[in-house]
């Protein structure tokens, strides 16, 4: 009980022969949310990118353990049956798939991966509603196909109802506050403050600190490029704010 | 093909040189066309003066022709000379005698398409001496037809039983000189369906070539002719969802539909013929005119096909509206992988008043698969307020396939309208990956995206159909995305 949801030990990795990720430490336990803060080109993206494993990046050093198990040897969907999320920070449009359909089909295959019977559709449409009511989300959204003229707003909402209705394990959200206003800001932080239980954890990727006054984390990472290079409580966060990343990161890289 | 099919031919070319034709004995006739060709196919087949004649007229009309080469798809040339234009029905001994002897890729698709065990004896051709009911459903299916007045048989059967509506009706449509596969087929072809509605009846039941038990070998050149009198409703489903492997390589069909006064005609087609490997090679050429007429007022006729199969497929089912106020439509789905080639689409020829016409095609192609939709809608004079809208949607899985379309459009008629809208999209790997991040599978979210993108015309199909469709294109696509 007492291993590691995540741990991400000396992690190199980078996109079409370009090095981005230098050494990623870090390790996340259940009940806990980590932040992982950092400018543009430090390579937060990239780290969700290789977490949920995309295709096109490439690991040329280090471990990724996940429950235990070898993360980085496991196929997108198998990651996904297995309890991880990815919020994306562009939800793709799908367009003719109907939401409700997809939605089914994901959670069927995860259950299935459990070993647990899939859901019918009745079971399955009144599990949904219930779930909507956490994101405000309107019913028309259901009958529209999968992300297909959402507005921004829409869009990231409907990435957090989706983490609702298939309750992963791990929830990585990936510059979700990027284009929200502050109401859609508010709502979407309640929503993953809703799901958060003892047994999953969220890591929370973000540029700005804004999100973090919704989104209290117990934890926050510096990344800077491709490693992390502090960790903290959440008065991190306040201080990065403060100060920016540059006369932080300045202060931190000088040689000991 | 086998020794044994070598060595008939082999007697049968000896026995030429002394004129085979007066031998009734022979089982195939020898490659090649020619008068005596014809003749040997009437006589066979038992048939009246004047379809002998109407053959010749069509076989001395098709040598006037030249292949056309407008299409957009490639192939060798075919020679007409080399083909096998009659051989009576194969016998059981020649197939495979058990499921063990059938190509196991086969059964595999089989399996994926959830084919019941018996079925795919049948499809697959083993020689089972018990083929499965088939007989006692093909039966009591007769019977309740023929309570009703309805003629389904083979169009053999019509000719004999049944020559005054035929001659009637033969070529009204589609005559022997409409183009040049449609002129080879009116010359050689050996059977098909025929179908007959009398007036005011409406079928009980989807009329399917899968309860013709005899359907099963009726060559590469078939003709069919449905005829529906006034107020008359019919549904037709042609063909199989399961592939049907076939050596022959040119297949040259031709569908007639007649629609009277009041009349309905849905006439909905699953293709699948052997589509080649994956390396181009071998695949039916599939050449077929499809055509319906609204002859009568408030007539309509519905075309839906899903075309998966075929190395080429050349195909534009067509609505002549004639009757006033008739209604034509066409919902399609083709599919290209591989080194599949479709140049398909419809023709809309509105010559009545207040004719109505929709079309509604889908595109897919995946690995070097070229999809191509030809499309013509034209409104005569004479079609006052004559309406169409089209709708031609092209998606694209990988980057070495490739979509076209080719609307044309011919408006002879001030008061009428006509609206033509065209999309073309890919299958993108940040989609796939999205599905993929959810826990879908590749081969399932290719799949979903597809059957999303083909369900307006899937909802045109009979329920059973749509269901089977659905399977089919999966096992179509599969492995088209790496």
């Amino acid at each position: 009980m007492n291993q590691p949801m995540l741990e991400i030990k000396n992690l190199h990795a980078g996109v079409e022969g370009k090095q981005i990720l230098k050494g990623v430490d870090l390790t996340i336990n259940a009940g806990e949310v980590h932040a992982v803060m950092g400018p543009n080109g430090s390579g937060k993206s990239t780290l969700a990118a290789v977490l949920a494993g995309r295709e096109g990046y490439e690991v040329t050093e280090g471990q990724v353990l996940y429950c235990g198990k070898d993360l980085l040897e496991m196929d997108p969907e198998e990651r996904a049956r297995e309890g991880v999320f990815l919020a994306f920070q562009y939800p793709v449009e799908i367009p003719g798939v109907n939401t409700t359909y997809f939605l089914k089909a994901a959670l069927n295959e995860i259950r299935k991966h459990k070993g647990e019977s899939e859901l019918d559709a009745m079971e399955f449409l009144s599990l949904v509603k219930e779930k909507m009511k956490i994101l405000h989300l309107p019913e028309d959204c259901l009958k529209r196909s999968v992300n297909d003229g959402f507005s921004g707003g829409e869009k990231k909402r409907n990435e957090i109802f989706q983490m609702a209705v298939l309750e992963p394990k791990l929830a990585i959200l990936d510059e979700t506050d990027s284009g929200l206003d502050i109401d859609a800001l508010k709502v979407v932080s309640e929503g993953v403050n809703k799901l958060k239980r003892l047994d999953n954890a969220q890591f929370v990727i973000t540029h700005y600190q804004r999100l973090l006054n919704y989104i209290i984390p117990d934890y926050v990472h510096v990344l800077f490029d491709g490693r992390v290079v502090k960790s903290g409580g959440k008065e991190l966060a306040l201080e990065l704010e403060e100060r920016g990343y540059e006369s932080l990161m300045s202060h931190e890289l000088q040689p000991a | 093909m086998s020794t044994a099919t070598e060595t008939i031919e082999g007697l049968v070319r000896q026995e030429y040189k002394y004129g085979f034709y007066t031998d009734v004995e022979v089982d195939a006739a020898p490659p090649g066309l020619n008068e005596d060709i014809i003749r040997l196919i009437s006589r066979k087949k038992n048939e009246p003066d004047w379809l002998t004649e109407w053959r010749l007229k069509a076989y001395r009309h098709w040598l006037t022709l030249k292949e056309p080469t407008w299409l957009k798809v490639r192939h060798e040339p075919i020679d007409y000379q080399s083909i096998v234009y009659y051989s009576a029905p194969k016998k059981k001994s020649d197939g495979p005698r058990s499921l063990e002897e059938v190509d196991p890729k086969l059964i595999e698709t089989y399996e994926k398409l959830g084919i019941p065990l018996k079925e795919r004896e049948r499809l697959a051709g083993v020689a089972v001496d018990a083929v499965f009911d088939s007989v006692s459903v093909a039966t009591t299916f007769r019977e309740t037809l023929a309570a009703k007045g309805i003629v389904f048989c083979s169009f053999s059967e019509a000719v004999r039983e049944h020559p005054d509506l035929v001659r009637k009706y033969l070529g009204m449509v589609v005559p022997y000189t409409d183009n040049f596969f449609a002129s080879l087929n009116s010359a050689v072809f050996t059977d098909g369906s025929f179908c007959y509605i009398p007036k005011g009846v409406r079928c009980p039941m989807e009329l399917s070539t899968y309860f013709r038990i005899n359907a099963a070998n009726t060559g590469q050149f078939e003709r069919t002719l449905i005829v529906a009198e006034e107020g008359a409703h019919v549904s037709y489903l042609e063909g199989c969802t399961a592939p049907m492997r076939d050596e022959n390589q040119l297949h040259a069909a031709v569908v007639e539909l007649i629609a009277l006064d009041r009349a309905e005609i849905k006439y909905s087609t699953v293709q699948n013929w052997y589509p080649g490997d994956e390396n181009g090679r071998g695949g039916i050429y599939n050449f077929v005119t499809k055509r319906g007429l609204c002859k009568g007022r408030n007539s309509k006729i519905s075309w839906t096909q899903v075309e998966t199969g075929s190395a080429i497929t050349w195909k534009y089912p067509s609505c002549v509206l004639q009757g006033e106020n008739s209604v034509g439509e066409f919902y399609s789905v083709a599919v290209t992988n591989n080194y599949q080639q479709a140049d398909t689409g419809t023709k809309m020829v509105h010559i009545g008043k207040n004719t109505r016409s929709t079309i509604i095609s889908k595109g897919i192609a995946a690995g070097h698969g070229q999809n191509s939709y030809r499309g013509l809608v034209q409104v005569r004079p004479g079609a006052m307020n004559a309406r169409n809208f089209s709708q031609c949607d092209s998606l694209l899985i990988g980057n070495k396939c490739g979509a076209h379309t080719f609307p044309y459009i011919e408006v002879k008629n001030k008061t009428s309208s006509v609206e033509h809208e065209a999309t073309t999209s890919k299958i993108g790997e940040d989609q796939i990956f999205y599905c993929n991040q959810r826990g879908i599978a590749t081969q399932d979210a290719v799949n979903m995206i597809v059957n999303g993108f083909c369900k307006e015309v899937f909802k045109e199909l009979p329920m059973e159909f749509a269901v089977e469709a659905q399977k089919l294109l999966g096992v179509s696509l599969e492995g088209s995305v790496g």
